[in-house]
């Protein structure tokens, strides 16, 4: 079995940090799979997850240059495949803002957590005084939505900002 | 059904009252190709909407539609053959409002749309995700039928014009993934049991 390797790369953000490292994995034969890559405020932040069968130690060592500024920091490590879960549930869109406060992100999620439901993506931010967090959701199949959905409304009133559960629902063309 | 503005041309008239009957051949249902087969990303060649081929074609893509659950559009590309042809049905949707039935069109090409609206979309040809999409909810289509070969031009709105838009674009070469509203917009499609 091919060897799956997760890397970050995290810190200052300049052109060709993306350039860079995906060119030392290409050299070093490992397939490039699923990544992800944003700005955190500001910050440079890139997850990815790679196959080909080269040492993590290797790959480390290969990266290298890219942390000889000090300005990123570069993770390395094997993982073991993960078979795609499969849900016997329902699909939603969980939007969260109001005013900024510590508590808003672990009030919210832990609402859904308590029903065993799964976050599947999840984004936040802070402009200025203005918090925003979209997460995307899988409930279990028996789950009762409008309980989930009236225990997320209350957690976020009480903590004075506004939350919209919405079905994720994709047309078939 | 009347158009989007409660009229009807006799032109939408015409297409709502195709049926492939009309085609008199015996339509084959086709394996439906999926993402990567370069023809689905190969602009789509012209087509004589008299001609024989063209004919079975518009045969074929609706009898593949019909076997195809919750199918409500397939393009030649979705066949493997690089045409301009594709049929649609969506009358049986619930986001459907002005509809025109079961039909097929050849070199179609969008020539008005207006109001825009995102919306995530799936499809056969690239079954492993979905994506937010953002396409008119108003256009004006104009297109041949297959077999007579007869020029149309139809006016719809909210789901058919959506369909419409995606056939013809699988029919440029273009797939959702290619109009993809952002670099997050684009969703690995959730394995259901």
């Amino acid at each position: 079995m091919t060897t799956q390797h997760a890397i970050t790369v995290l810190g200052h953000d300049r052109p060709g940090i993306i350039a860079e490292t995906t060119g030392v994995l290409a050299d070093l034969g490992l397939n490039l799979e699923d990544s992800t890559m944003t700005r955190l405020r500001g910050h440079f932040a890139m997850t990815l997850v790679c196959a080909g069968d080269v040492p993590a130690e290797e790959v480390r060592r290969a990266l290298t240059p890219l942390t000889a500024d000090g300005s990123l920091t570069v993770t390395v490590r094997e993982i073991a495949p993960e078979q795609a879960p499969t849900t016997e549930g329902t699909s939603w869109v969980l939007t969260v803002h109001g005013g900024d406060r510590p508590g808003i992100v672990s009030a919210v999620v832990g609402e859904v957590a308590a029903v065993g439901g799964n976050i599947t993506d999840l984004t936040t931010r802070l402009a200025g005084e203005l918090y925003l967090l979209v997460a995307e959701i899988d409930l279990p199949a028996d789950t009762d939505v409008e309980g989930v959905d009236a225990a997320i409304q209350a957690a976020a009133t009480a903590l004075g900002v506004g939350a919209t559960l919405r079905p994720v629902e994709a047309d078939e063309l | 059904m009347s158009g989007p503005d409660g009229s009807d041309s006799p032109d939408d008239e015409l297409v709502s009252g195709w049926t492939e009957a009309s085609l008199r051949v015996e339509g084959r249902v086709l394996e439906v190709v999926r993402a990567p087969r370069p023809v689905l990303s190969t602009l789509g060649e012209v087509v004589d909407p008299s001609a024989p081929a063209t004919v079975q074609l518009a045969a074929d893509l609706v009898a593949t539609m019909r076997v195809s659950p919750g199918c409500v559009g397939l393009a030649a590309p979705q066949v493997g053959v690089s045409a301009r042809v594709f049929c649609v049905d969506v009358s049986a949707h619930p986001k459907t409002r002005t509809q025109h039935g079961t039909f097929v069109l050849c070199n179609a090409e969008v020539v008005e749309a207006s109001r825009n609206e995102k919306a995530r979309e799936g499809c056969m040809s690239v079954p492993d995700f979905t994506g937010d999409v953002k396409r008119a909810t108003r256009v004006v289509v104009r297109g041949q039928l297959p077999g007579t070969g007869q020029e149309v031009v139809i006016s719809t709105d909210a789901f058919e014009a959506r369909a419409l838009q995606h056939e013809i674009d699988h029919c440029s070469g273009l797939l959702f993934l290619d109009r993809a509203a952002g670099a997050h917009a684009i969703h690995p499609r959730k394995t259901y049991l």
